[in-house]
């Protein structure tokens, strides 16, 4: 068997915290395991790799890697696979895991599998199905390497605390190569505690209306103190919150103690970023909304009654 | 500007999907439509069309009722339409997928191919940058908004925190977000026109596909229902305050 690698995303000089969880999930396979970090940081990240359980860190600190959209990372680990023949790659299911193995699998010909939950051997891994209802194992065939996106969040991190070699990448990139350049950067700065971190997440939906009504939602949010705001994509889809609030298969996947779901629906879509809560309330004008079916406390009523009512009593217990 | 936009008809997507006995999505004698994601880029072809010229071809592969996915498009104002129906395909993994839809592509001259970040059944939201390197055309995903400047199209990508701008070479694919803009409704002289558009059924072997191109290499070997979770208590009225901040204080957050 050969080995498995990790295709460590780096993200403002640092490395995604999914490449812990791909480490993770490449050590239970019992195969030598590699990491591949491209772009500035990345030889610094090798000791953080190492310590997830990479024996080899192919590093590479080049801007062109953070500079173009996905080309020079495709071209580069093309020429590694190429090199060193590995079994499996494992990619985080973010928008540059998919762009990069997306643009690989040209090349390779290789299977490409998206939204896996565990990869069970280098040619069997496992996804669920609809919003987590079924649980699927797919069998992976062809030309080696596979290539497995991996759901952020499927598995808790374990540490080893071992150490990388790191052997350089070269960064020469042919301009052929590149693709699309990128020109500006533009961060919209959020306030308050981040999603996959809030002990508690107040999420709105198609249900509230307009954007106005998330004020709500922020001010239930403040009342309880920590916790953060989400979206479903509906939420999102219409504009009225930026994307970064949209918690779903396309969005984040948060955990927290309790989530708040106030006017979504439950499709399958969000469903899935957000079963993981220990304890879910949902608050439905719809008897028959699919949430009130999974929530560990259906509410049947007005979004626009319960939670004012809600924020005000809890503002009233905390100050007395 | 000559544009490519690929489409999908999908099961709707409020409603419960079913496996079928060879472990598929049911995909026949299920009410369906255009998968709600590729009208966002559908519209934004036709803003770009509209401003710079050229022609909108609607490409899909799928069953015979996916033809009502690629008559929407040509409502909506797509110029032509192009399905690709093939028993052979039924199961088709992405890579087979993105080795269709390439062939489909390059039966036509396009400096741009506009497809959905992902689609409403499968999400696996990789196969239109594999159709990209298939053809050797730069792309960017998940585009909020693009020009055309030049020969070369400025792009606003999303991100997790805010938006990125490429200048992105062409001929390029995008792939638009939902909410990039909103899509027009089909008016009643687009769906009366839509049935003179010139629409073209192939199949893989008219796109020159041998057996080995549309080899799946992906099989489910196993399907478990996950563990099921249980009703839980339904509350209305007056008692879902007080029931809602028990179990706030329960899980020790207030």
């Amino acid at each position: 068997m050969g080995a498995a690698w990790v295709y460590a995303e780096m993200v403002g000089g640092h490395v995604h915290e999914s490449a812990a969880e791909l480490l993770t999930i490449a050590r239970s396979l019992g195969a030598e395991v590699a990491a591949i970090a491209l772009g500035p940081g990345a030889t610094d990240a090798a000791a953080e790799l190492g310590a997830h359980g990479a024996a080899t860190v192919y590093a590479s600190d080049d801007e062109v890697f953070s500079g173009f959209a996905g080309g020079p990372q495709t071209f580069a680990v093309a020429g590694l696979i190429e090199e060193h023949r590995p079994s499996i790659v494992l990619f985080p299911g973010t928008y540059e895991g998919r762009d990069v193995a997306g643009r690989l699998q040209a090349r390779t010909g290789s299977t490409l599998m998206a939204n896996a939950i565990d990869v069970v051997g280098t040619d069997r891994a496992r996804t669920e199905i609809f919003g987590g209802m079924k649980v699927v194992d797919v069998q992976l065939a062809g030309p080696e390497p596979h290539l497995v996106l991996v759901r952020p969040r499927s598995v808790t991190p374990a540490r080893t605390d071992g150490t990388a070699q790191v052997v350089a990448v070269p960064a020469e990139i042919p301009e052929a190569e590149r693709g699309a350049r990128l020109l500006e950067r533009h961060e919209e700065v959020a306030s308050g505690p981040k999603l996959e971190e809030a002990k508690v997440v107040v999420s709105g939906g198609r249900g509230l209306g307009g954007p106005e009504a998330f004020a709500m939602l922020d001010a239930l949010a403040e009342a309880i103190g920590g916790a953060a705001v989400g979206a479903s994509r509906a939420a999102v889809d219409a504009g009225w919150v930026p994307y970064s609030y949209q918690i779903g298969q396309t969005g984040k996947t948060v955990k927290p103690e309790v989530y708040i779901a106030a006017g979504i629906s439950g499709a399958l879509q969000h469903i899935v970023g957000m079963k993981g809560a220990k304890r879910i309330v949902a608050i439905n004008k719809d008897a028959d909304a699919p949430i009130l079916k999974m929530a560990d406390l259906g509410v049947v009523g007005d979004v626009f009654q319960v939670i004012p009512a809600l924020t005000e009593e809890i503002r009233r217990r905390t100050s007395s | 500007m000559n544009v490519v936009v690929c489409t999908k008809y999908v099961p709707n997507p409020q409603g419960t999907p079913t496996l079928g006995p060879d472990n598929l999505l049911v995909r026949s004698d299920v009410e369906g439509a255009l998968d709600p994601g590729d009208e966002y880029g559908l519209e934004l072809a036709l803003q770009l069309v509209e401003r710079h010229g050229g022609e909108i071809t609607a490409i899909s592969m799928g069953p015979d009722e996916a033809l009502a996915g690629v008559q929407r498009a040509l409502a909506m104002g797509a110029h032509r339409g192009v399905l690709i129906t093939d028993p052979a395909l039924r199961g088709a993994d992405a890579l087979v997928t993105a080795r269709v839809l390439a062939a489909a592509v390059q039966r036509q001259p396009a400096e741009l191919v506009i497809a959905g970040v992902e689609s409403t059944d499968g999400y696996t939201g990789t196969v239109p940058v594999t159709v990209a390197a298939l053809l050797g055309y730069a792309s960017v995903t998940a585009v909020r908004a693009l020009e055309l400047e030049g020969d070369a199209l400025r792009v606003e990508r999303q991100t997790e925190g805010g938006y990125d701008v490429f200048a992105c070479p062409t001929p390029a694919l995008v792939t638009v977000t939902a909410g990039a803009t909103e899509p027009r409704y089909p008016s009643l002289k687009g769906i009366m026109q839509a049935k003179q558009k010139p629409l073209e059924r192939l199949t893989a072997a008219d796109l020159g596909l041998t057996a080995e191109d549309l080899r799946s290499t992906q099989t489910v070997v196993e399907v478990v229902d996950a563990a099921a979770k249980g009703g839980g208590e339904i509350v209305q009225g007056d008692a879902a305050v007080a029931r809602i901040v028990e179990l706030l204080a329960e899980a020790k957050v207030i």
